[in-house]
Formats: C-alpha cells, structure tokens, sequence
C-alpha cells in the first residue's frame, strides 16, 4: 500500500514509521527466529531509518523503504549473515519452471490446516522464501512492492513465491505426516 | 486452455497480480472446472492461515515503548504553529483595539454623564429663587467671596467693553469635588462659569471642547490645574467670545 504523496509531504518519521512498528516485529521475527534479536533488528532499523529520513523521497513507498532497511540491517546480522547464500541462488535459472509448478494442495486436508502447523510449516522454509511469502500474504505487497524491498526482479519475485508455497505445502504435507 | 496451465497461475491470480485479460478468462473456466475452484479453494485457505500465522509475534510493552522514544523527535514546526507570532500579534492588536475602543466608549460615556451633570447644575442654579450666594457685578466683590470656601483660586475677566456681564456667584460640587459657579449675562441669558480642579473632572475637561447637549452649548479648557467649563443657551460665537475673556 503505497502512502498518498500530499499525505508524504506534511507527516513526519513519527507519523510513517510508528504505525508499522507491530509488523515490522513480527517480521523481524519470522526473519530472525529469536525475540532479542528480531528486537536488535528492528530497533537498528528504526534508527537508520531515522537517520537516512531526509533521503526519503516523499511521494514513494515509505513501507517499501524502511523494509528495505530492515531487510538490509538483517542480511548484515550473525542470522542474515548465516541466511545469505540462499540468496545468492540462481533464481532465474530456475524460474523458467516456476510456471510448471503443478503440485496442487490437494493433499492438505483444510480441516488439519491448524494453525501451530502453518507456523512450523513457515519456520522451516528457507529465509529467502519466507520473507518474500511473508511480504505478499502478511504484508498485502504487490509483486512491484516485494520486487523494491527485496531488490530483485519481479520475475524472481514471482519464482520465489512460487517456491515458497510449493515448499510450505511440502512442509507441511511432511508435518501432518502425510 | 487445459486445467494444468490455470493451475500455474491460481496463486497469480489470488494475489491479483493477473493481466486483466487473463483473469476474466480464469474465471470463466473457474466457473465451469470444479477440480481448479476447489484448488483456489484451498490456496485462498493457505493465504489466511499463512497471514494469521504471520501476525504471531507480539512486540513487548517496553519493547514498543523503546522505539517510541526513538522515533519522537521534535517534529517540525506545523504550518500552524509557524503562522504563531502572527496569530499572536493579530490577537494582540484584536486585544488592544477592543481595549482601546472599550476605554474610548468608557471616556465618552464619562464625558456625556459629564457633560449632562454640568447641565443639570446649570439649570437647577436657573431655576432656583437664589441661583447666586452673592450677587455682584464686581469681580473684586465676587472674587473674594470664594476665599476659604474653595482649595484654589482664579481670576476673573475685566467685562467693560463687552456684551458681559457678571451677575453673581456660587459655590459647586461636582464628583464630591468643591468649585465655583459663576453666573455672566448677555442680553436676557444667563451663562454659568464652572471652575473644578481638574482631578474632580478628569478626561472630561478637554482640550477647548465644544459641545452641545439639549440646545445648551458648553465649551471647556484646562488652565493650571483648573478646568474651565462655560455652558449656556447662547450660541456658540457667544459662549466662545466668553471663553476668550476668560482665558486672559
């Protein structure tokens, strides 16, 4: 959700920033995996984001840029350090199957879908897949938005999402033991 | 278009990332495969389950109010607040106008009740059976009579020559202050001399003020420390001619 540029022009950091405060831990969380450090983690961004406020540009995406930031502060995290070669994987070479992705959920039952299952089922996808899946489902992003945070391609925003929810469904198709 | 190729693009397609085009033909076949509305079915499932999973981490109280203190600072100044001295400076002149026309209306007021008593002290002297304490047509009787009966003293024209004369004098009170009436006549009007200390009449003794009230002309001047008010039916030429031997 892009912020209309007049309303840009007159709020200040304050007004922007704290309003993402609850999802941008949450995220930092599903990121990191531990409390301290998804607080580390989103406390950093907040002041860099402070801090680099005058390079915003008013009448572009605020949620896409202080994402971007805290996406930027994890990858130079211990976790994002650890997390990184996922992201160095060759998305577009794999992209061209993406589309051929035909695996259909048919197996998850909706009823077992319960929710401790989808939480364990996210905790096991790589970070790469799961902050893309996090940023398009929990965030509502569009595939441009996720595209700007993540500084990929859309075509690789794409491919990862599509990754992502085959390997959730496999994730959790192994949980319910299936 | 077969079942498999839609499959690709159902997740696509509840994202609403699909071309237009594409989407309404989705639907279309949506409406007519019951194996591909069931798939969307169950990845519309997945979508809520994923987005109430995702919410699952609460930031602590102390937490948030950590980043509260970070992000609060100073904002800059709001339009309003920058427009501050001017609305203060208008508000001040607002004040300042309305304090200074309330004054104005208060000194007029002050003046009109002013101007009315004198009036009435001139008509109740006309209308008494002894309008003067003592009668006299000489300045040097009637000068003297004041003495130890008034906190000052003035001087009284010479009227030989002119259409005055002086018929006698009194004493006066006005605002709990002593003065002296004197009573002057020309031709078959009577013109009363009020003489006050200036503190008895205040902002009402004016600068050569002439005024009217109910037909009577009043004219008034201050002169060390003593203000001068001539009031009488005659017109204004004549009550200033009056005013004029009075001042030397």
């Amino acid at each position: 959700m892009a912020v209309p540029q007049n309303r840009v022009a007159s709020e200040t950091f304050e007004d922007l920033a704290l309003p993402l405060f609850d999802r941008l831990y949450s995220y930092a969380h599903w990121l990191t995996q531990n409390r301290e450090e998804a607080e580390d983690l989103v406390q950093e961004t907040y002041a860099k984001a402070l801090k680099g406020f005058s390079s915003f540009q008013p009448g572009t995406n605020f949620r896409a840029w202080i994402y971007r930031i805290l996406r930027n502060v994890f990858l130079t995290s211990r976790s994002g350090l650890k997390e990184r070669s996922f992201d160095n994987d060759d998305d577009e070479a794999k992209d061209a199957n993406y589309a051929a992705d035909q695996h259909t959920p048919e197996s998850i039952l909706l009823e077992r879908l319960d929710q401790q299952l989808v939480h364990k089922a996210l905790d096991q996808l790589p970070v790469m897949y799961r902050e893309a899946l996090l940023l398009c489902e929990f965030e509502e992003m569009s595939y441009q938005e996720i595209s700007s945070t993540l500084g990929v391609p859309v075509g690789t925003v794409m491919s990862r999402l599509s990754r992502a929810r085959r390997a959730l469904r496999e994730n959790a198709r192994r949980l319910q033991g299936g | 278009m077969a079942c498999e190729l839609w499959t690709a693009k159902l997740d696509t397609y509840l994202d609403g990332e699909l071309q237009r085009d594409e989407e309404l033909a989705l639907r279309e076949h949506l409406r007519t495969c019951s194996t591909c509305a069931a798939d969307v079915l169950e990845r519309m499932e997945m979508k809520r389950s994923i987005q109430s999973a995702a919410m699952r981490f609460r930031p602590d109280p102390a937490f948030r109010a950590r980043i509260r203190q970070i992000v609060a600072v100073p904002r800059p100044a709001r339009r309003v607040w920058k427009w501050r001295p001017v609305l203060a400076l208008t508000a001040a002149c607002v004040v300042l106008v309305a304090a200074v026309w309330t004054i104005h209306l208060q000194n007029q007021s002050r003046e009109r009740h002013l101007v009315n008593e004198l009036v009435d002290l001139h008509v109740a002297t006309l209308a008494s059976s002894n309008p003067v304490d003592v009668v006299s047509s000489d300045r040097h009787t009637v000068k003297p009579w004041f003495e130890g009966k008034l906190p000052f003293t003035f001087d009284l024209p010479e009227l030989q020559g002119s259409p005055f004369s002086l018929f006698g004098g009194r004493t006066s009170y006005l605002n709990q202050s002593v003065g002296a009436e004197l009573i002057f006549r020309l031709r078959q009007h009577s013109i009363s001399v009020f003489i006050f200390q200036e503190r008895a009449v205040g902002a009402g003794c004016a600068e050569n003020m002439l005024t009217s009230e109910l037909n009577f002309h009043l004219q008034s001047w201050s002169k060390n420390g003593l203000c001068y008010i001539v009031i009488g039916d005659v017109s204004p030429e004549d009550l200033q001619k009056l005013s004029a031997l009075l001042k030397t």
